[in-house]
């Protein structure tokens, strides 16, 4: 028996003109999870939102929420929080007018929605900008109250647009972790769109990966980061260099499968300098140095093994590198892919009874 | 000493262009203004007071502002609309509409008066429909309110249009998504958001109908303390040459065209105080 799913898309295809912005989507998602939806840009991903929120008609299929087919419910009956990407909060009310918006279309008595609005800055921690207006209060303030706005007449169900994407690097990592905490404590089940892998990696119970329309993989950010099910997946997830014929490597001469491309991704390859200890004396490459790039914790180093360009990195502490050097490489793991699936590929020393650890 | 550094402009040709700015402005507007209360000072205070508050004037001021004022709040409902059906909605002659907004600018104004009295009286095709009904428009002040009407429409709809057109459709798609239906979300979030440009609509056509002239005289019927404007008794005193009489009644309508922009200045400055977060 199917497990018992809060949100459901069965078959869901949708076009804009020629354009097929959606292609059998079907996906499930339990009660109380936080969903990624993560994809390069046009593949689809806020369609799939604006699907569900009910601001977009799919073409055919079915969008189930909490057992009720929605197809032709309209948006405002559906009961579901947004926040949208540039927030959209209404210019000429005031923040409390904002958050109660939602509170004075459902009639609700004067009291009750005061109380929630205060409930609700207080949840976001910004009990004193009641009277302002949204131009009065910074990127991070006006997302909060975007986000209160959506939770103020408790919707089951959030969906949140490129949450992070207008707001600058260093206050977009504290609200990852807020709002992290806020949907738990809340515990409304959510999904946010985005298409930044570390931002789904941090924030999301479950990710669902998708790529011209079509849906890749869902999994947990273990899994697709561990175990990428599809050829995009390997190559998307990761900052991977692409290898054309990984049996060229050693340790992957033997490896089983019919693919010859394969995904490879810095933090499985380890670079030694000539004189290092090394790990595991079978089965490492040695290469050329060819670009150090410092990227503040550690160093980016490309290496050229067998006429394949390899990105690795090295942490600030070790011995330096400089470019023009031979090294060691010793690669872990490769994501081997063919056109249809990818495979996870171990190095044969990992693997073989006779590999000698020193 | 520490020499001030000179402040240089990325953008050229500030003093050149502002001189221009200044001198036109002078020279077209204010000079022009000015004459007047030069004009009206030839008479006393107390002569000038009797002027303009004699019994016919007073009459007159009612006739303006009545009209103008229920023109121009036809003209914002309906300028509205008309902004909204060529923003929202594609169909076709839609350009050919959207440029014909512009002909009562085009238009010589006694053409237009012309032709809308034509129309209006008993027996013209649109007068002899509400003569059935008993009611006249041509030669009342019903007349006198559709001319400028037609003269107005066109400040209300090429001030809302361009904003209702930038209006980012996430606006409303939030309001629905709180479960807003579409009255709802029109009056609370729309209409605040076209505020201010109706308003700077409606205060241009309301002023621009509290001075005209051309279009209302052939429609009005001019009959003194009934359908006589304001603007046309000015007229038949400099034709009677009492310049100072006219001049001390101009001077009235000033003040009050003064007033009108003055109060929309105010509601502008406070709508973009909203938009742009300061105060």
């Amino acid at each position: 028996m199917e497990k018992n799913y809060y949100v459901e898309l069965k078959g869901v295809n949708k076009s804009f003109g020629s354009f097929q912005a959606s292609k059998d989507i079907s996906f499930g998602i339990e009660k109380g999870k936080l969903i990624g939806l993560l994809g390069p840009s046009g593949s689809g991903k806020t369609t799939i939102l604006r699907m569900l929120a009910g601001l977009e008609t799919a073409d055919s299929g079915d969008i189930i929420i909490d057992g009720t087919v929605v197809n032709d419910v309209p948006a405002s009956k559906r009961g579901i929080g947004f926040v949208f990407q540039n927030y959209a909060l209404f210019r000429y009310l005031t923040v409390y007018e904002n958050i109660a918006f939602g509170l004075k279309v459902q009639k609700w008595p004067k009291e009750k929605i005061r109380a929630r609005v205060e409930e609700m800055l207080r949840l976001v921690g910004l009990e004193d900008t009641a009277k302002r207006y949204p131009n009065q209060l910074s990127g991070g303030q006006r997302q909060r109250i975007a986000f209160a706005r959506a939770l103020a007449p408790q919707p089951q169900l959030l969906l949140l647009d490129e949450p992070f994407a207008a707001v600058d690097a260093k206050v977009r990592q504290e609200l990852r972790s807020w709002l992290r905490e806020m949907i738990s404590a809340v515990g409304v089940t959510s999904i946010f769109v985005t298409h930044d892998q570390d931002e789904a990696i941090e924030v999301a119970d479950e990710i669902i990966i998708t790529n011209e329309g079509r849906i890749e993989q869902i999994g947990t950010p273990k899994d697709i980061y561990r175990q990428p099910d599809t050829p995009f997946v390997a190559q998307f997830i990761g900052q991977s260099s692409i290898v054309e014929d990984f049996r060229r490597f050693a340790g992957f001469e033997h490896a089983g499968s019919g693919a010859t491309r394969a995904a490879v991704r810095p933090e499985y390859i380890s670079v030694s300098k000539q004189g290092e200890l090394l790990k595991f004396p079978v089965n490492t490459e040695t290469g050329v140095v060819e670009r150090t790039a410092f990227r503040g914790s550690e160093i980016e180093l490309t290496i050229r093994v067998k006429d394949t360009l390899l990105t690795a990195k090295r942490l600030l502490d070790d011995a330096p590198v400089s470019v023009g050097e031979t090294v060691h490489v010793f690669i872990y793991r490769i994501y081997a892919f063919d056109n249809e699936k990818a495979y996870v590929i171990e190095n044969a020393a990992l693997t073989s009874p006779d590999s000698i650890v020193i | 000493m520490k020499k001030k550094r000179k402040q240089r402009r990325v953008i050229p040709g500030f003093g050149l262009s502002l001189g221009i700015t200044v001198t036109l402005l002078s020279l077209i507007v204010v000079i022009p203004l000015c004459s007047l209360v030069v004009f009206s000072s030839q008479l006393s205070f107390s002569e000038f007071i009797s002027t303009v508050t004699s019994p016919r004037v007073l009459a007159s001021y009612r006739v303006s502002f009545q009209t103008a004022l229920v023109a121009a709040l036809i003209n914002a409902v309906v300028g509205l609309m008309i902004a909204w059906v060529l923003v929202r909605y594609q169909f076709p002659g839609k350009r050919i509409m959207d440029g014909l907004i512009e002909v009562p600018f085009a238009l010589p104004t006694a053409v237009a008066g012309i032709s809308l009295t034509h129309m209006t009286v008993d027996s013209g095709w649109v007068g002899s429909i509400f003569h059935k009904f008993g009611i006249e428009v041509a030669y009342t002040r019903i007349g006198i309110t559709i001319a400028l009407v037609f003269i107005g429409i066109p400040f209300v709809v090429r001030s809302v249009q361009p904003v209702l057109e930038k209006l980012d459709p996430q606006y409303e798609e939030a309001a629905s998504m709180l479960g807003a239906g579409r009255t709802y979300s029109f009056f609370r979030i729309i209409l605040p958001e076209i505020f201010p440009a109706l308003v700077a609509g409606f205060t241009m056509a309301f002023a621009r109908s509290l001075g005209e002239y051309g279009s209302v005289v052939f429609i009005a019927g001019n009959t003194p303390f009934e359908t006589e404007i304001t603007p046309l008794l000015i007229m038949s005193q400099l034709q009677e040459y009492d310049y100072a009489s006219a001049t001390s009644i101009a001077l009235v309508m000033l003040a009050a065209a003064f007033l009108i922009l003055f109060v929309n200045a105010v509601l502008q400055s406070r709508a973009s105080k909203i938009v742009s977060g300061i105060g």
